[in-house]
């Protein structure tokens, strides 16, 4: 555990240059892979279907990929065949009209909801319709639209809550007076990296304060420093920039490039366009729970049906 | 400061404050005893009572304090755990033989029907909370709530009064309930500790002796020394159920309390820390049970009304909730204000004045009220005191939900961690991971 612990956060702390991203990456995924709870998922090779078959086969540097993907809400179908995919490294915009089914895509794919029929992979393994924590656990995090920080707890409270594979989160070490020793020594570990994580984020001075007490802006960066700390390989953003000033969104998109930098793959919705169009490489967009169109910015700005769609008058 | 600085300090302040709350019922009750007219004895034994429940509410006040204060988990079942680890150790403890209609049991030694106790009122909170645990927390509240009366009345029922399992005679006694086990503080006394009678043992002739200069019976003496393993163990569990909420166990109940998706998007498997919080809960409200009704000479299933539940909730919201220090507290103040203190009042005013006899019903009480002579209502009223403790009840809580609603220290910042998170280890700057986060800042 701790060699993934310690792994990450030389990631987090050398500004990285791209090179040094490419084979950081990959260390820290092995790290995690060879710890305990993912066996929970394993393939066993005789029973592989085509789907996964074909989802091994894809080359690698495809983190998230999302296949025919449909969700449906009764009669109401919010999600009808969507498929697409994410590139390792990348800052990847998906936008489409409200009712366009991006927040139910990205609750399929966070497990909070189970997808009709279609399948999504985290590094060629199929994470369809497992639950929340278990998709976490393999390297996928998410923040929310409405930012939910825990506000009864302080934001270092919110910070340690995130680190995978806590020692202490077993009853037992927490209690007995041996065990608990080694417990302590995480928890240092943890706080020093909460606090670092913190002062990235330029909220250090807020640590004491309880999170219910911020602002709307002060909680989104939390809870993409709260995201961050359990060591993700993808971040699905929902909005993050939704009612933040102008100074801090700056700020955050900063953060965000710096992190892509490092390594970290993001998946980000979005309504301001001028945002996406001038971070995101890459741009999906959603309509009527179908993938419309999935290009670079430039092109999406020439492409008739989305003009239609979606942008109208705007562009 | 260091850390342990701030947790011994802290640690002390708590302390201070539990001792200073129980010192002033003491003399509070102590003025009590005065005005009555009670001897030493008296008043030394009500003193007795007086920490007897404290203790015990203080115990389960701990022990919901853990579901529902850190983890939100609504369990209004706390009367039927109860019964599950008194009744259980009951039947493990009652003698093969009992003779002419007694209850049989397994013969088994004591710790051997406590930890059995525990372990069943453990499994039974288990086996509820597996389907349960996945309803929302308004449904939990009714499916606890209904499985305490189901338990209630199974001890109850005529068909389990005796049976036999695998050869084994044992029973629950139906109504008329099943006898505890001798009090095993009685050994320390008593050559034969199931009689009182017996000649006392060489210790305890010279304790006897010793309070007995005081003017103290041996009874109160026997029940003292009872009600100071309560203590103990009060401090058992808040030593327990501190440790569980100051680690990261405690800072994922936390967070499940507050936002249960949000620890589940960060990788905690929820359900399995509900789980695992509701059995350890359910467990200590059993081994309460076995401490306090255990103790009693004849364990009845009359004692595990859904009412107890509730004095359990106002001794915790009183304190507040979410705080194990403030368990304690509230424990002491239902215990000695909201229990005790009304039927204290009432004789005290019963003593002082002489209000004639209580009239029977209330049209003879009130009928004296148009010639302006109170006194019968009065009288009236004091003879129904323990009635009139519900309506004080009632008021407490309508004014403490308004002024207060999270108690007394709810509003505590004890943030959940296993070391003091405002501190930092590494040296500011001076190379390592700190300086190149240092470097980034504008």
């Amino acid at each position: 555990m701790s060699e993934s612990t310690e792994a990450s956060a030389a990631e987090s702390d050398t500004p990285a240059t791209e090179d040094d991203a490419a084979t950081a990456a990959p260390d820290t995924r092995s790290a995690i892979e060879g710890k305990g709870p993912a066996t929970v998922g394993e393939i066993d090779p005789e029973a592989e279907s085509d789907v996964e078959r074909a989802a091994r086969e894809t080359p690698p540097g495809r983190p998230l990929r999302v296949d025919d993907l449909r969700k449906e809400f009764g009669g109401l179908t919010a999600v009808d065949g969507a498929s697409f995919d994410v590139e390792e490294g990348s800052l990847t915009g998906l936008i489409g009209p409200n009712g366009a089914g991006k927040s139910t895509t990205f609750n399929c794919i966070t497990g909070v909801h189970t997808p009709t029929s279609g399948s999504v992979h985290l590094y060629n393994e199929e994470i369809t319709g497992l639950r929340p924590h278990e998709i976490a656990d393999r390297g996928l995090v998410r923040t929310f639209q409405i930012a939910r920080e825990l506000g009864d707890m302080t934001v270092l409270e919110n910070m340690l809550l995130a680190p995978k594979a806590q020692r202490g989160e077993a009853l037992w070490r927490s209690v007995l007076p041996g065990a608990r020793q080694s417990v302590r020594a995480q928890e240092r570990e943890l706080r020093e990296r909460a606090w670092e994580t913190l002062e990235f984020f330029e909220i250090d001075h807020l640590a004491e304060e309880y999170a219910g007490n911020l602002s709307g802006g002060q909680r989104k960066l939390l809870e993409m420093a709260r995201a961050l700390l359990t060591d993700p390989e993808v971040v699905l953003l929902d909005e993050p920039l939704a009612g933040v000033n102008p100074t801090l969104e700056e700020k955050l998109l900063d953060r965000i490039h710096e992190l892509r930098k490092q390594g970290y793959t993001f998946l980000l919705v979005e309504h301001d366009m001028d945002v996406i169009m001038d971070n995101c490489e890459r741009i999906i967009v959603m309509h009527r729970g179908r993938v419309l169109a999935d290009d670079a910015p430039a092109a999406i700005k020439e492409n008739e049906e989305v003009i239609e769609a979606y942008l109208g008058a705007n562009v | 400061m260091s850390t342990t600085d701030r947790l011994t300090g802290r640690l002390n302040n708590d302390a201070v404050l539990i001792v200073g709350v129980v010192l002033a019922l003491y003399a509070l009750f102590v003025v009590f005893g005065v005005l009555i007219g009670l001897d030493a004895d008296g008043i030394v034994s009500t003193l007795r009572r007086l920490t007897f429940l404290t203790a015990v509410y203080a115990l389960l006040a701990l022990a919901l304090n853990l579901q529902w204060g850190y983890t939100g988990l609504f369990n209004i079942g706390v009367a039927g755990f109860m019964a599950v680890g008194a009744y259980t150790m009951a039947m493990l403890t009652a003698p093969v033989d009992p003779g002419a209609g007694g209850v049989p049991g397994l013969g088994l030694p004591l710790w051997v029907g406590i930890v059995g106790g525990m372990v069943a009122a453990g499994l039974v909170g288990g086996l509820t909370a597996l389907p349960a645990l996945r309803l929302r927390a308004d449904y939990l509240a009714i499916v606890t709530l209904a499985l305490s009366e189901i338990i209630r009345l199974t001890y109850n029922s005529t068909t389990f009064q005796r049976f036999s399992v695998a050869g084994a005679e044992l029973g629950t006694g139906g109504a008329s309930g099943i006898p505890g086990p001798v009090n095993p503080v009685s050994t320390v006394y008593y050559t034969d500790p199931a009689s009182p009678a017996s000649p006392p043992t060489a210790l305890g002739g010279a304790i006897f002796d010793f309070f007995g200069g005081f003017g103290l019976e041996n009874t109160t003496v026997i029940g003292w020394t009872y009600t100071l393993v309560l203590v103990v163990f009060v401090g058992l569990f808040y030593f327990l159920l501190t440790r569980v909420g100051n680690s990261p166990f405690g800072r994922v109940l936390k967070a499940i309390r507050e936002d249960e998706l949000v620890a589940s998007s960060l990788g905690k498997n929820t359900q399995w820390f509900k789980i695992k919080t509701f059995v350890l809960g359910c467990a200590l409200m059993g081994l309460a049970g076995i401490l306090w009704q255990g103790s009693q000479s004849l364990i009845t299933p009359a004692l595990f009304l859904p009412i107890v539940t509730f004095y359990v909730f106002v001794a915790l919201i009183i304190g507040g909730s979410g705080s194990n220090t403030g368990s304690v507290i509230g424990g002491g103040l239902f215990a000695g204000l909201l229990f005790l203190g009304p039927t204290f009042v009432g004789r005290i005013v019963d003593a002082s004045f002489d209000l004639g006899g209580a009239p029977s019903t209330f049209t003879d009480a009130a009928a004296t009220l148009g010639s302006l002579d109170a006194a019968p209502l009065l009288a009236y009223s004091l003879d129904r005191v323990s009635t009139l403790r519900f309506v004080l009840l009632g008021i407490v809580l309508v004014y403490l939900m308004q002024r207060r609603p999270e108690g007394l220290l709810g509003y505590r910042k004890e943030p959940a961690a296993a070391v003091d998170l405002s501190r930092r280890d590494a040296p500011e700057g001076g190379g390592g991971p700190a300086a190149t986060d240092g470097g980034e800042r504008r």
